[in-house]
């Protein structure tokens, strides 16, 4: 837990981490085989390619085609990890992940690169901001938003160890580095990054590092903030969420998705049902984006450590 | 494992097609046409020798896989699975209701011998070929069949994967596609057109078959010629006549989706039975069991 004053430190990118886990991760256990579609050197699993050639198929543009092959791997017991675009892998491949991997709960990992808008540049098609509440929706799936490369690293292991479908989602730009290694990470149980007892902060991905920045402004301002890296958003880790709740009586809940059906809706369905309070939001809202500089988008879209600092005061008068 | 005598596999088909049409009434519902049309082309592969399997274990790493992609035809195989032996024959009558294993399209994890969740077109031969890779990777020489339907094919998701199995010259993955000719909403020719068919798997470098689909030795012999077959998977085109056997639901693609009503249910059966329905709980059931006793088990 960090106690210091946060300084980003920028490590690799969470798709690069994706990687070289897998790599590592094909060393150790035959059963691995990675699929792409066309994006190998985007997702980085060209990182295993290089190595396992014979483990490795680079199906061309062929989303349902991956998870359908995946789900026959599975099913054979291998133990399948398909990457892609989320945006291609969640949202062309979904009919494909509903019959192949969720409903037979099959042993497929799914790896959705270039997460959000923080892509940047290709603009909206290539941007996914459903996929968190699209494999939410798939039943059995496990749903994961490492925030950098210790978590991914950690992430990708913890996907091959169990068994069942599980959705990672890497990020395109470098992301800065929240966690000390070796991390104990368990799916399902959030990172407490920083302790507080004011406000909490749940966040996943790139929002991880701006909220740590954004607890430190708060802090100065006199406002005690804990920072919870809710990596997985399905399982959601009910019994953190239900003691921030009585320690700290108020969320800001800030991810690079949309406002239906992300990390906010999960925790706001969990709340009502449990200890109740206020919640603001920081996310894309229901909307989509454009093509522009990662940093640009995102302050314009406002998913930055300003706009938590501006939701957590407005949230911390409502306690 | 030696071919019966066509005969009996011909019987068999007639057991099968009445287990399913009994199921089907007794639901009042489900897919009567295409589970008739497609009756000798699982006759064949589970009754003619042609898929090594073990009913007493399916998981059975090495056994051959069978995936019915066009999933709404699941009575036929639950008929095929039940004569096996993977559940009680009797289990296929509680089709479609509820606390039943017998689930009105394909379950894969929730009936033994089900190898995959289909219903939702078109997914079965990426599926397939997930399976003949995973045998590669592993030095197994157990062989994937996948029954597709031919209004099915025109699901993009069929093309991607034939793409894919004849670049990858998966010669141990075989489709059969049960050409009867109809879809729901009517003749496939007349919605959206498939021709030529032989040539659009043989221009994605597939060894392509057509036969008679209601004649269960060249249905047989095709299987088999596919077994042979080396560096390219084979397409069967099987041609067949959707409600094949029930004279009323022959060319009638009303039965496409629709059960028989109890008078047609008895029509059918004496149809079937040529005009005796004890015969199908008598001789023709004991031709079936006779088949069970001589079969030789694969190992495990």
């Amino acid at each position: 837990m960090l106690s210091t004053r946060y300084t980003p430190r920028i490590g690799r990118a969470t798709r690069e981490a994706y990687g070289d886990a897998l790599l590592e991760l094909g060393r150790k256990n035959r059963d691995v085989v990675a699929i792409d579609a066309d994006l190998a050197k985007s997702t980085f699993s060209w990182t295993f390619g290089k190595h396992f050639p014979e483990r490795f198929f680079n199906i061309g543009i062929q989303e349902a085609n991956m998870v359908g092959i995946a789900s026959g791997l599975a099913s054979s017991g291998k133990i399948p990890f398909i990457s892609s675009f989320a945006a291609f892998a969640l949202c062309k491949g979904f009919d494909q992940l509903r019959m192949g991997a969720a409903y037979p709960h099959l042993n497929v990992k799914v790896a959705g690169s270039h997460g959000g808008i923080s892509i940047g540049e290709d603009g909206v098609s290539q941007q996914s901001v459903e996929d968190v509440a699209l494999a939410c929706a798939l039943p059995g799936f496990i749903v994961c938003i490492p925030a950098d490369e210790v978590s991914m690293t950690a992430a990708v292991h913890a996907a091959a160890a169990h068994r069942g479908p599980v959705y990672l989602r890497l990020g395109r730009p470098k992301a800065a580095i929240v966690h000390d290694a070796p991390l104990d990470f368990v799916f399902g149980r959030a990172i407490t990054v920083r302790d507080g007892d004011a406000l909490t902060i749940v966040a996943n991905g790139l929002l991880v590092a701006q909220a740590l920045m954004a607890a430190e402004r708060l802090a100065d301002r006199g406002i005690s903030v804990r920072v919870l890296d809710m990596h997985t958003v399905k399982p959601i880790d009910v019994d953190a969420l239900t003691r921030a709740s009585r320690e700290t009586g108020a969320f800001v809940v800030a991810e690079e998705h949309l406002h239906h059906g992300g990390l906010g809706s999960v925790v706001a369905a969990t709340l009502a049902q449990t200890v109740p309070a206020p919640i603001a939001f920081v996310n894309l809202g229901d909307r989509y984006a454009e093509s522009g500089k990662p940093d640009d988008l995102l302050r314009k879209y406002g998913m930055t450590a300003d706009a938590i600092v501006t939701a957590a005061e407005s949230v911390v008068r409502q306690r | 494992m030696p071919s019966p005598p066509v005969e009996q596999l011909e019987s068999i088909a007639r057991t099968l097609r009445v287990h399913a049409l009994r199921a089907i009434a007794a639901a009042n519902s489900g897919h009567p046409g295409g589970s008739l049309s497609a009756a000798e082309i699982v006759t064949a592969l589970y009754f003619g020798g042609v898929l090594q399997h073990d009913p007493r274990n399916p998981d059975w790493p090495d056994r051959d896989r069978f995936i019915l992609s066009k999933g709404h035809g699941v009575p036929i195989l639950y008929a095929a699975l039940g004569e096996r032996g993977y559940f009680p024959v009797d289990e296929i009558m509680t089709l479609r209701q509820v606390n039943s294993r017998m689930q009105g399209h394909p379950v894969q994890g929730m009936t033994p011998g089900i190898e995959a969740s289909t219903g939702s077109l078109g997914q079965g031969l990426s599926i397939g070929i997930g399976h003949a890779i995973a045998g590669r990777l592993d030095g197994r020489h157990f062989r994937t069949y996948v029954v597709l339907g031919d209004g099915e094919c025109q699901e993009g998701q069929v093309w991607e994967a034939a793409m894919c199995a004849g670049n990858y010259e998966l010669d141990t993955l075989c489709a059969i596609v049960d050409w009867n000719r109809f879809q729901l909403d009517g003749a496939v020719e007349d919605i959206q057109s498939l021709e030529p068919m032989r040539e659009k798997f043989a221009s994605f470098k597939w060894n392509v078959l057509e036969v008679d689909g209601h004649d269960v030795q060249a249905v047989l012999e095709a299987l088999n010629a596919a077994k042979a077959e080396r560096g390219r998977p084979t397409c069967i085109i099987a041609h067949t006549v959707k409600g094949k056997g029930v004279s009323f639901m022959e060319h009638n693609n009303e039965f496409h989706g629709k059960a028989p009503t109890g008078e047609q249910l008895q029509v059918a059966l004496a149809q079937l039975n040529g005009g005796q329905e004890a015969g199908v709980r008598g001789g023709r059931r004991d031709g079936v069991r006779g088949l069970r006793e001589q079969s030789p088990k694969p190992s495990p």
